[in-house]
């Protein structure tokens, strides 16, 4: 029985979170986001051109995400390059993004975002989301909204918001699964899990996400506006 | 009935309510949802009566029918030359576009614009697939030679050039350059010596900083005259 | 501006002793930021920002064979990543030539020093060492990634303590509190000749219109351990020698940041 969550968070509450903009001055947006030990920046190049040519749409632009971590942000060293893992989720970061953006305005071009996990304590590819949305509002390409997403899951018999690493390791049982909302909609466009629970278990976690994303949503937008209140202070 | 949920000037999110009600009009940077009003991008509120539009805080250039931009000539072709405009792609520049001198066919392009030369152009048609041509047959539009291109962010060009280009006005008497402001976001200048240009670029980069807040043309007036700002 | 514009503009302001960000041709930018414990899961980690460049790098250790040639002897192993987050001009994919050139020169620059006590690392000679692993990462590529990677790695070095051991198992994860031998701590000053003039710390721009750039690693005894050439115009010797002159000292200043 899973009684005491190990940081002695309550069920339904995230580790803490900071979030900032406009970290990388060559890219045309970026963000850092923390949640918890994980850390993670963000940057997006575009729209800029696209090749090899066969990949280009004159209706739209492409979105391209490359998820990747750092040899030294987990404990058991990651040798560099991709992996299976970082190539799936560089597709469903991808697809949790583009039903956010109207890329009609960019034809034959790419919306490049790149994603770099500094330090991993579970939740990682989440965090991604959650700095690549607001390096794509940093950058200037027209969203719907913020996207903003969360694990939660089934720790022992608990279902909890947020699972940190030692959380999903739990040797009495854990699943584990990411979910991304489109800003203050109830559009869901990441939903993974991997490991074992039922529909209404399902249910009352995905009720935990929506409460989860939405504290997210409102330090997201807090960090874009921060950006130019700095300026303000400074004058 | 409508409800506008925030002033003129406000600084608004992706997805951040503007107004509620028909009684405003969308226009640039911001979408109707329903009966909602929402912003698609990081930006200023601007209303103008029930026009209800954003001016962006950030984004890189889309090139757009009419504007006068700073390109960089990068190859040639056959019947003309493809310049560097900072879109995703060339833009062309036809030799009946170029110039109103009569051009053979089959003559040596690089004779009038070379690889690596600044011109000063507009952009006369943007195609669906956001295909442009230029023209440098107009006022003002011709090869730059000497001074200096620096990079600005092109959300900010408004503010740089000002009311009627008044703010730019100012800058180039009391700097005593030249400068020309692409929508771009190029801004080539040319002083009489290294001096003038370093204050005329730092005067650039303080309005690109400062675009969103209050009272920045007289912040602009003071240190161009020397005053501690 | 095309490139010889540009290069023009840069010189011509050079000769009057002042580059285009108003600095003059010896001092680098300011401030140099230096930042520990980036990665709590790293044995040792850093970031260095010079004015607008920014790398991180880490250190990650393990237990295996040593190399046949060097039995009683640790392994390091430097690499380093160009990310594509850093600039428009860096690709997704394995490290090309200027990625493995930085990591090399990096390399070098430690491994020659003697900066790592490789002996101390032996655990069971011929059989079982420690294996160094520095990963270095561009973060912002405003020029002269090799000076502030070099100073990164040294600052996770010199912060790397070893995990611990179980057996002939690490416990990854967990740290001990003793700290990874060393000797030395080599820093690089990497200087750029654009027409007749020398400067140091070459900002994005100054790189694009250089003639030739020499990087000198050097250690605390003013001995030089590494060098490394690049652009596409030759220097003379008279060149060389007043580039280590300007290296030891500054390598002297940036030593200061060590503390």
């Amino acid at each position: 029985m899973y009684s005491k969550r190990f940081d002695n968070r309550k069920l339904d509450e995230t580790r803490e979170i900071e979030a900032k903009v406009g970290i990388i001055k060559r890219a045309d947006g970026s963000a850092y986001f923390r949640i918890g030990d994980t850390k993670v920046i963000a940057a997006v190049y575009g729209p800029r051109e696209l090749y090899p040519v066969f990949l280009q749409n004159p209706e739209k632009g492409l979105l391209r995400c490359v998820y990747d971590m750092t040899s030294f942000s987990v404990t058991d060293r990651k040798r560099p390059g991709p992996n299976r893992r970082s190539i799936e989720i560089s597709l469903v970061t991808e697809k949790s993004l583009l039903p956010a953006l109207d890329l009609s305005q960019f034809p034959n071009t790419v919306i490049d975002i790149f994603i770099e996990v500094i330090q991993a304590d579970a939740g990682t590819r989440c965090a991604g989301i959650c700095a690549a949305a607001m390096a794509l509002a940093d950058a200037g390409i027209p969203m719907k909204d913020l996207v903003a997403a969360i694990s939660v899951g089934k720790v022992g018999d608990k279902i909890v918001l947020d699972l940190n690493k030692d959380e999903e390791d739990y040797e009495e049982g854990s699943t584990d699964m990411p979910v991304a909302i489109i800003g203050n909609t109830e559009e869901i466009t990441l939903l993974q899990l991997d490991g074992d629970m039922n529909k209404e278990e399902i249910l009352e976690a995905l009720r935990l996400a929506k409460k989860g994303c939405s504290e997210i949503h409102k330090i997201q937008k807090k960090a874009l506006k921060e950006k130019y209140m700095s300026v303000k202070e400074n004058e | 009935m409508g409800d506008l949920l925030v002033k003129d000037k406000d600084i608004v999110v992706p997805g951040e309510e503007l107004a509620i009600g028909m009684d405003y009009l969308p226009a640039g940077g911001v979408y109707r949802l329903n009966d909602k009003i929402y912003a698609s991008q990081v930006g200023l509120v601007s209303i103008s009566g029930r026009l209800i539009k954003l001016i962006p805080l950030s984004g890189r250039y889309i090139p757009k029918k009419g504007d006068l931009v700073i390109g960089k000539v990068v190859d040639t072709g056959f019947s003309g030359w493809r310049i560097d405009i900072d879109w995703a792609y060339e833009a062309n520049l036809s030799m009946k576009d170029a110039t109103s001198e009569f051009i053979e066919r089959g003559s040596d392009l690089t004779q009038y614009y070379d690889y690596g030369d600044i011109i000063s152009v507009q952009i006369i048609h943007v195609s669906g697939s956001k295909i442009i041509d230029l023209t440098m047959k107009g006022p003002g539009l011709r090869k730059l030679k000497g001074g200096k291109i620096i990079e600005v962010n092109p959300t900010k060009v408004p503010r740089i050039i000002g009311k009627q280009g008044s703010m730019i006005q100012m800058i180039k008497e009391k700097t005593n350059c030249k400068i020309i402001v692409g929508q771009n976001g190029k801004v080539w200048i040319s002083g009489l010596d290294p001096e003038s240009e370093l204050k005329a670029t730092q005067c650039i980069y303080k309005i690109e900083a400062e675009s969103h807040l209050d009272g920045l043309t007289d912040r602009i007036k003071d240190f161009l005259e020397g005053k501690n700002v | 501006m095309n490139e010889d514009g540009l290069k023009d503009y840069i010189s011509s302001l050079i000769s009057k002793n002042i580059r285009i960000d108003g600095r003059s041709l010896l001092d680098y930018r300011k401030p140099i930021k230096i930042e520990l414990n980036v990665s709590k899961n790293a044995e040792g980690s850093a970031r260095v920002i010079m004015g607008e460049t920014e790398v991180i790098a880490g250190v990650k250790m393990n237990i295996g064979e040593p190399f046949p040639d060097t039995p009683d002897e640790g392994v390091l192993m430097v690499g380093a990543e160009l990310l594509p987050l850093s600039s428009p001009e860096f690709e997704p994919g394995p490290p090309n030539p200027q990625a493995t050139e930085l990591a090399r020169v990096i390399d070098r620059g430690i491994r020659e020093s003697g900066m790592i006590d490789v002996k101390k690392l032996c655990i069971k000679k011929g059989e079982l060492v420690w294996m160094v692993f520095l990963d270095i990462y561009t973060i912002n590529d405003d020029g002269n990634l090799i000076d502030a990677s070099a100073l990164a790695s040294v600052v996770a070095l010199r912060n790397t303590v070893l995990p611990k051991i179980e057996g002939d198992k690490v416990l990854f994860g967990e740290h001990t509190k003793e700290k990874l031998p060393l000797k030395k701590a080599p820093l690089t000053c990497t200087l750029v000749k654009i027409k007749d003039k020398i400067i140091v710390d070459p900002s994005l721009k100054e790189e694009k219109v250089m003639d030739a750039r020499l990087s000198v690693a050097v250690s605390e005894n003013n001995e030089i351990n590494a060098l490394q050439k690049g652009g596409d115009k030759g220097i003379s010797i008279e060149d060389i020698e007043k580039m280590f002159d300007i290296a030891t000292e500054k390598t002297k200043e940036l030593r200061k940041h060590l503390h």
